[in-house]
């Protein structure tokens, strides 16, 4: 099963790496996000600082929308889906597959802010262990629940609406554990944030199962 | 008693927003089942 | 059509028992020592709080149920967004009462403790289901999306619960504690049994709310394949005269 899914995140990456659309279109959201922030939130009184970690994750979550619309409209064109069905492919393989190329998708896209957090915001990086384990673990939650309903909201007219309506309220929790765990890192406690970063562990293991068990019943005979 | 305009206004937009949907319900039940043809009318739970 | 004798008696006495509620609320029960009168919308607010949570209970089984191939039956999709749409109109209440009450005890609308923060979301989670509900389609299909919809929803909940909690307590440390047993009446005597009468009253709306909404969606269910029939039949007969 692991070899089906890698088969399927590779031809999702490979479908990405063609199109360009992440290099072309998100990363460049991505930093516009950060831009507007700045407007926003006035770099000169300090707040802009003191907020990057939740800013940073903020524009994960936007980034994350688009990555995972992007992921599903590339099926839903000319049937795939069918195809993808038929093909025998374990659902659960085509979960872990599919999840896997949005989270690299995303992890690319971090690296990026990060960098932009960075030289935009003006903070530097400290703990950096507490700072990857939590992108990690954060990456995969986002990625296996929007991997979840993006499956869900697929091929629905709809769907561009109703997709962040459906997926951000869910992953508010790592929103919250994701910034907490980041501003203690940067704040230079890392102590204060390992405890956030076991509850992004466990709700990535949640979100993880729950994908594998519900991929089966959401691919049969979707319309 | 103090706080009487607090109490009013939470129990009055309590029980009218409750009064409100249950007169929904079952007005829109009635109007539904005028229009479907008598067989279909009686939904039994569940 | 007509409801049953059941449901009629179920009405009754939900409406007796808000009705006695009301009046052990407002004008019985003594006002408490910190809050002084606020304390009479926790009669409500609680009372609401708990069907919220029973309503989306029923929501998360009736999801189960359609999922697990032994027990799957269209009804119980019926029965979980008939359940769902009841639950978000009581977390709105409880949102609204919350705010009220707390505009009396803390002078604000609104403030960022854990359970006003969760029942927020928990209020934005399943209007997202219900909006999902409103999408067409095969029946199957509709009804597996929100089942797996409604259960993702449900497991989220306790990870939002904790989270938020955990959050909120980290930055209240000292003040906590008095905020605690000031939010906390003694909640004894007639103040107690009158809780006690809310919930089970706002159980019985629960409950005949939840039949009769049951049965309008079922009405809803038929409208909609009677439309089908209908227009089906149109089209046939289109065809036969050859109109355009």
């Amino acid at each position: 099963m692991l070899r089906d899914a890698a088969v399927m995140a590779g031809k999702d990456l490979r479908i990405e790496m063609r199109s360009r659309v992440a290099t072309n279109q998100v990363a460049p959201f991505a930093l516009l996000v950060l831009i507007l922030f700045a407007f926003a939130l006035d770099p000169d009184r300090g707040v802009l600082a003191r907020a990057a970690a939740g800013l940073f994750w903020v524009a994960v979550l936007f980034c994350a929308l688009l990555a995972i619309q992007r992921a599903f409209a590339v099926e839903a064109a000319d049937g795939a889906r069918d195809n993808l069905r038929l093909s025998g492919l374990d659902p659960a393989a085509i979960f872990l597959g599919k999840a896997s190329a949005v989270a690299a998708e995303l992890a690319a896209l971090e690296i990026i802010l990060g960098a932009g957090v960075v030289v935009l915001y003006n903070r530097s990086l400290h703990g950096p262990g507490l700072l990857v384990v939590t992108c990690v673990l954060a990456t995969v939650g986002l990625a296996a629940v929007g991997t979840i309903y993006g499956a869900l909201a697929a091929g629905l007219r709809v769907r561009e609406t109703l997709l962040p309506l459906l997926l951000l309220p869910v992953v508010a929790p790592v929103l919250l554990a994701a910034t907490r765990a980041s501003e203690a890192a940067l704040g230079g406690s890392p102590a204060d944030g390992w405890p956030w970063v076991r509850l992004l562990g466990v709700f990535a293991v949640i979100y993880v199962t729950f994908g594998v068990v519900a991929f089966g019943p959401l691919l049969e005979e979707s319309s | 008693m103090t706080h009487v305009g607090y109490l009013i206004a939470g129990y009055g937009v309590t029980f009218g927003v409750l009064a409100s949907y249950a007169a929904w319900i079952v007005g829109k039940k009635r109007a539904l089942a005028r229009e479907l043809p008598p067989e279909e009318r009686d939904p039994r739970w569940p | 059509m007509r409801s049953g004798i059941g449901t009629r008696i179920l009405g009754v006495a939900t409406v007796a028992s808000l009705a006695l509620l009301a009046v052990m609320a407002l004008v019985i029960t003594p006002a408490d020592v910190n809050q002084l009168d606020a304390v009479r919308l926790i009669y409500i607010h609680v009372p609401m709080a708990t069907v919220m949570y029973v309503a989306f209970g029923v929501t998360a089984l009736g999801s189960i149920l359609y999922l697990v191939p032994r027990t799957r039956a269209h009804k119980w999709d019926v029965l979980a967004g008939a359940a769902a749409e009841i639950g978000v109109v009581f977390t709105g209440l409880v949102l609204v009462s919350g705010s009220i009450w707390g505009r009396t005890t803390w002078g604000v609308w609104w403030t960022w403790d854990a359970r006003l923060t969760t029942t927020a979301v928990l209020f934005v989670l399943f209007l997202g289901y219900l909006a999902l509900r409103r999408v067409g389609g095969d029946p199957d299909a509709r009804a597996r999306r929100n089942s797996i919809a409604a259960l993702a929803a449900c497991i989220d909940l306790p990870i939002v619960h904790k989270s938020v909690e955990w959050w909120r307590t980290l930055h209240q440390k000292s003040s906590l504690l008095d905020e605690e047993t000031f939010l906390h009446p003694h909640i004894h005597g007639t103040m107690y049994w009158t809780l006690l009468l809310g919930i089970g009253a706002f159980l019985l709306l629960f409950s005949w709310l939840l039949i009769n909404r049951y049965r309008l969606a079922k009405l809803e269910d038929r409208m909609e394949d009677q439309g089908l029939e209908r227009a089906l039949a149109e089209r046939r007969a289109e065809a036969l005269t050859g109109a355009p």
